[in-house]
């Protein structure tokens, strides 16, 4: 047993290092707290000497690791809040587990505390069938009465004269030093059974998880993968209990499971990132409360998680608030300039001079706005080497000519396969295409072309721009153009 | 084991809290009795809008508001304390939407990310803090109602109104009371259905906000008695035994102050013959009265379909 923790120990050195190496100004609060240098403290943090350390780390990684696997599935199957009735559910479970034989003894309250969160979502379940109470009720209704019935217990218990010392109150707020080495014990076995499982049940979780219709028509046991999950869930709840106390586990399996499912769309790397978060938000917790001991851990877990979802809320690459908001700054400028290539290509087309470029005046009448608007908006498409401005005069470059054909040909044929296919009255389709016109890939050009014939004429009457007038020579086709409407 | 549970003494633990003690547990009665009576009010609108895990949501997230306006006023006073519960309150709503609208991330799980993250910045600043703001962190849990009656009385002229959180207490169930009878059918329309509200001219937005503002400062009224995590129970619990028996709201509300004066009741009684947490007692009373209306749905329910199978057969016969 010994050399299995020896070499849990070390296993876990690394990556302390990097959870710590970033905080070193706290490593004086440590000094404070015992009066001795910080260069002693600190060695006394990292050598593992003190064995309430290296449990309160070890059970920190197992906690953190547990809680952010399974959470995981509760997120992305909308039961987050499951896991709030469910922590809050354990309560009584503990108080009855103590009771089993007056001690903190891991084993009883573990089992204990496992049945009662089991029969609180059982309740949950029993009352949404059953009445016309909603989830949402139902399940406020049974985490707060379970926690009731809890804080009975555990005041009647704190009343007898071997109940004040019984430390159940760390239970509500967690406190990661109280850990002892059967806590560690279970912690792990219970973690390891947890990484096993969703291992082996990888697929059939995945499966219920994301289409419940497909996994019952492929016959898995939709029911007993929810009952599993549900048990392994409870046991994840009440082997953080200790360190995180009752009121915040469901952070714990909630947050760092956010945090992963901002930052991928695959479900094997959000495993690995929330079980990685979840460890880091254990870590940091434990060692702030190891800074000041006064402090409770789980609260201080439940920060560094919430610090971690909250970078993920806002850099996240794909979904983070900076991309999302620069992914529609970029877009909304790149629409303005279409769409201002858009105005000088109805200009140009309607022109007798179609080789000269488009006068200010009349690009500013198009759009309905006023001469310096009109100059600003292609001083803008200058910049971008779609348009040259000279005496007032705005003159497409090749690469912006191209682009204007594209957009009004994007348009028009939006709005004649949407009169022709979808049937729709010709005076209804623009506000459509205005949007469409923007986001129209190549491919799909190509199978709106093949699909309408190659029409050349747009609902209106307008010619759809052609190859010719995207990829160089200006000369409008429309010439034999009689027969575009074709293809109803 | 037997020593956890005193034996049963009547006169004990029915009638003497109500006879020799009742200086000591009239007000802790009339307490409950308020508390629970303000948060069912409330709590049926939670139900009815599917709202119940709001509730959740501003019971926990209140504690930060709460021990930041003790701090920056320095005192115990009512007006910082309503107002940090607002802000708390508003800083909630604002959290969860700010998650769930711009990412995509549940609303249930930016419920559950919202409030404990406020939650634990509330505990870490009461126990930091634990002197001046006077709240230990248990307290924050499950409150302390046996404490109410030790307060300083509140008097007008002569006439003594009652320990200061219950006069404040009362005063807020008056106040939700009347808002809801002034705002009845504003309520009733917009829990119901938001889009007949809007053509009649009624915000369904503002009736949200009103009563998010409403439930915090019940909240808040109620948090030293009973605490983040029973106050749930006393949202709940009442409307949800009303929902089981009747459809009818104003109906509701009056089942849902008879179950919040019962569960006081049986709560103080339960809490004297346990002597244990009366808020948790009072919380476990109303969870039993509503597993009696539960019972007694589900009686129903078999008798119906027993008569609803009698009566298919008596139709049968004669088609034979």
């Amino acid at each position: 047993m010994r050399s299995w923790r020896q070499i849990l120990t070390r296993a876990i050195l690394p990556s302390l290092v990097l959870a710590v190496l970033a905080q070193p100004l706290w490593a004086a609060s440590v000094a404070d707290v015992t009066e001795t240098t910080w260069q002693a403290q600190l060695w006394r943090f990292f050598s593992f000497q003190d064995a309430s350390l290296r449990y309160a780390l070890i059970g920190s990684i197992m906690l953190g690791l547990s809680c952010g696997l399974l959470g995981s599935f509760i997120v992305v199957r909308r039961m987050a809040l499951v896991g709030d009735a469910l922590s809050h559910a354990v309560l009584p479970g503990v108080a009855i587990g103590f009771l089993w034989n007056m001690t903190k003894d891991p084993l009883p309250i573990f089992i204990g505390a496992v049945l009662a969160g089991l029969a609180g979502t059982t309740m949950v379940t029993a009352i949404t069938k059953t009445t016309r109470l909603k989830a949402d009720t139902a399940l406020g209704l049974v985490l707060a009465s379970f926690f009731a019935v809890g804080v009975c217990m555990v005041t009647m218990i704190q009343r007898l004269p071997t109940g004040n010392k019984s430390g159940l109150d760390k239970f509500f707020f967690g406190q990661v030093a109280a850990l002892g080495a059967d806590d560690i014990i279970l912690m792990s076995s219970v973690t390891g059974v947890a990484v096993v499982l969703v291992t082996l049940f990888y697929k059939e979780l995945l499966l219920t998880s994301f289409d419940m219709g497909f996994a019952r028509s492929s016959g898995l046991p939709v029911a007993w993968v929810h009952h599993g999950l549900m048990l392994l869930l409870a046991a994840a709840t009440v082997i953080a209990l200790q360190a995180v106390g009752v009121v915040l586990v469901s952070a714990m399996l909630i947050t760092p499971a956010a945090a992963a499912y901002l930052l991928t769309d695959r479900m094997h790397r959000m495993l690995l990132l929330a079980s990685g978060f979840g460890v880091t938000a254990g870590l940091m917790g434990a060692f702030l409360s190891f800074v000041g001991p006064s402090l409770p851990t789980g609260p201080l877990m439940v920060i560094a998680a919430s610090t971690v979802f909250c970078a993920a809320f806002f850099f996240a690459p794909k979904h983070g608030i900076v991309a999302r908001w620069w992914i529609h700054r970029t877009s909304a400028a790149r629409t303005g300039r279409e769409n201002t290539l858009k105005a000088m290509y109805h200009v140009w087309e309607q022109g007798e001079f179609r080789d000269v470029g488009i006068t200010l005046k009349s690009l500013a009448e198009r759009r309905r706005e006023t001469l310096d608007e009109a100059l600003r908006r292609a001083q803008v498409l200058a910049t971008h080497g779609q348009a040259t401005v000279r005496n007032d005069v705005v003159y497409f470059t090749p690469a912006g000519q191209q682009r204007a054909a594209e957009i009004v040909r994007n348009h028009r044929l939006w709005e004649l396969y949407l009169t022709n296919s979808a049937n729709i009255a010709p005076d209804h389709v623009h506000e459509d295409a205005e949007k469409i016109e923007h986001v129209l890939g190549e491919t799909v050009v190509r199978q709106l072309e093949r699909r309408l014939n190659y029409a050349t004429l747009d609902p209106h009457g307008r010619a759809i721009p052609g190859p010719r007038q995207i990829h160089g020579v200006a000369i409008p086709a429309n010439d034999g153009a009689e027969d575009g409407k074709a293809a109803p | 084991m037997s020593e956890l549970i005193p034996p049963f003494d009547w006169h004990r633990v029915m009638v003497a809290p109500w006879t020799e003690d009742l200086s000591l547990f009239g007000w802790v009665g009339l307490m409950g009795f308020a508390v629970a009576a303000a948060c069912g009010l409330v709590g049926n609108y939670l139900i009815l809008r599917r709202m119940a895990l709001m509730g959740d949501a501003v019971s926990h997230s209140i504690l930060p508001g709460l021990v930041i306006a003790f701090l920056w006023s320095g005192s115990r006073g009512t007006l910082p304390m309503f107002l940090g519960a607002l802000a708390a309150g508003a800083v909630t709503t604002l959290i969860i939407e700010a998650i769930h609208q711009r990412t995509r991330v549940k609303q249930d799980a930016a419920i559950g990310i919202a409030f404990s993250t406020l939650f634990a910045i509330g505990v870490l600043l009461v126990s930091i803090y634990a002197e001046q703001v006077d709240l230990d962190a248990e307290c924050v849990l499950y409150g302390e109602l046996a404490f109410v009656p030790l307060e300083p009385m509140v008097k007008v002229g002569s006439l003594v109104l009652g320990p200061f959180s219950f006069v404040r207490m009362a005063g807020v169930l008056l106040a939700v009371g009347l808002l809801i009878m002034a705002f009845y059918k504003e309520l009733l329309v917009t829990s119901f259905d938001s889009g007949l509200a809007r053509s009649l001219g009624i915000n369904p937005t503002w009736a949200h906000y009103g009563l998010m503002a409403m439930l915090s400062i019940v909240v808040v009224s109620a948090f030293e008695a009973v605490g983040a995590i029973l106050v749930i129970a006393m949202l709940i619990l009442p409307g949800a035994t009303a929902a089981l028996l009747t459809q009818t709201l104003s109906r509701m509300h009056m089942i849902a102050i008879f179950h919040a004066a019962l569960s006081a009741w049986l709560g103080v009684s339960l809490g004297v013959w346990l002597d244990c947490s009366i808020g948790a007692a009072m919380v476990v009373a109303g969870a039993g009265l509503f597993g009696l209306a539960w019972a007694w749905q589900a009686l129903q329910v078999w008798a119906a379909r027993r008569e609803a199978r009698g009566d298919t057969s008596q139709l049968k016969m004669p088609s034979r």
